[in-house]
């Protein structure tokens, strides 16, 4: 099947290969974000199979990933879809003005006690 | 034995305990710290994507420090442990990233994942030895019954962390045993406690810390220990009525180096 040129560039930057996916529905079971999803991890994998990546690339989906690896070391196929979902969220906050979170969005997110690292580690998530 | 020593942000802000007592213990154990100089923040998480280059300049940096120095490169936090030790397996595996960053920093020895990236754990595992930690206990911690939360970050993906089996680990568990505690197991231990989403959607972080306390609880734990500041942060931030601690803590109670005037 011929693949578009976004489909070519997720697969490439992610290094992942959609078509070893056997649908298990393991790496949604073990997603703790998963009822926040609209998109679940085996539908990004199954999507960017098919090259339907266009809602994924508007869903909020890309911000409740927690990339806590849980479906890259529990996929039996080694199929490791958080870096799908990964490729998929650079792809969307690369574009100017697309950053999910600004600097200016900080203070309001803010108390006393949370760590530097909650706030760099949102920043590489949210913002380029 | 001196090793290099990679601190990280919240260690020298937010999470100065982690920090001060891995130091006090090291030394008790006969280890030196060396910190990397001018080292900068790791960004916190590691990004998959095989064309991103810059947000991984800094770990390559004290990557090439360490090497340079012939030692092994030691973190405490969980989340530098983690993008270090990913940023330096992708320094060894995929060559195009690695020319690309050798270039961007214009080494002169290009740099190809020399160096070793040890956690603190693994350092008090396999180069100390929790035989020589449990000689060296003063306060034994007899009777406590603690457990451990490893979260995401330590154990995965394991096929680059390898620092434990990811699904049973016992790392930590030895500790608590070698500082004469009771370790308390339980199945949340390595399920995410919500991490970063705290700033964004702290519903989430609520629930995912709650069942982790819960879990640990229900299982005889009257304390948690952990190696990651924002694990330590959402377990405490969501209600938690025991004690979560930085495992460096606990061993430096135990070691009988923690004074009270610190951190
Ligand atoms: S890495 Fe993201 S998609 Fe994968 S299980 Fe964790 S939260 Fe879910
Ligand atoms: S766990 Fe792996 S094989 Fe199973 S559905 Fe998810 S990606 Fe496909």
């Amino acid at each position: 099947m011929h693949k578009t040129y976004l489909q070519e560039e997720i697969i490439r930057m992610s290094g992942v290969n959609p078509s070893k996916c056997m649908r298990c529905g393991k790496c949604s079971a073990s997603c703790p974000a998963y009822d926040e999803m609209e998109y679940h991890p085996h539908q990004f994998v199954n999507m960017v199979e098919s090259g339907d990546i266009e809602p994924l690339l508007k869903s909020e989906s890309l911000y409740k990933c927690l990339s806590c690896f849980a479906c890259i070391e529990r996929c039996p196929r080694g199929v490791e879809p958080a870096k799908l979902v990964e490729a998929v969220r650079l792809t969307a906050i690369r574009k100017q003005g697309a950053n999910h979170m600004t600097a200016n969005d900080v203070p309001a997110l803010l108390d006393d006690e949370m760590p530097q690292q909650a706030i760099v580690s949102a920043f590489r998530k949210y913002s380029k | 034995m001196k090793v290099s020593y990679f601190p990280g942000c919240t260690l020298k802000n937010k999470a100065k305990d982690l920090d001060t007592y891995a130091y006090k213990s090291a030394e008790a154990l006969g280890v030196t710290l060396e910190e990397i100089e001018n080292w900068q923040c790791c960004g916190g998480v590691f990004t998959t994507a095989k064309n991103e280059v810059a947000t991984k300049l800094s770990s390559v940096r004290a990557l090439k420090e360490a090497a340079e120095k012939e030692q092994p490169l030691v973190t405490v936090c969980s989340a530098c442990h983690n993008v270090i030790k990913q940023t330096n397996h992708a320094m060894q595996n995929e060559k195009e990233f690695a020319d690309k960053v050798n270039r961007y920093m214009a080494n002169e020895t290009p740099y190809a994942g020399e160096a070793e990236v040890v956690h603190y754990l693994e350092m008090l595992r396999d180069m100390v030895g929790f035989d020589a930690v449990k000689e060296k206990v003063v306060n034994a911690l007899t009777g406590k019954k603690i457990a451990a939360y490893y979260g995401c970050l330590l154990l995965r993906p394991s096929k680059v962390m390898q620092m434990d089996d990811a699904e049973n680990p016992t790392i930590m568990e030895d500790l608590i045993a070698a500082l004469g505690a009771t370790p308390v197991v339980y199945a949340k231990r390595n399920e995410c406690c919500g991490g970063y989403i705290a700033m964004e959607s702290p519903e989430l972080a609520k629930k995912n810390s709650n069942e982790v306390v819960e879990n640990a609880k229900a299982a005889g734990a009257e304390m948690i220990i952990t190696a990651c500041p924002l694990c330590r942060y959402n377990l405490m931030k969501n209600g938690t009525d025991i004690p979560v601690v930085y495992f460096t803590e606990l061993l430096a109670e135990a070691l009988g180096v923690k004074e009270d005037t610190n951190a």
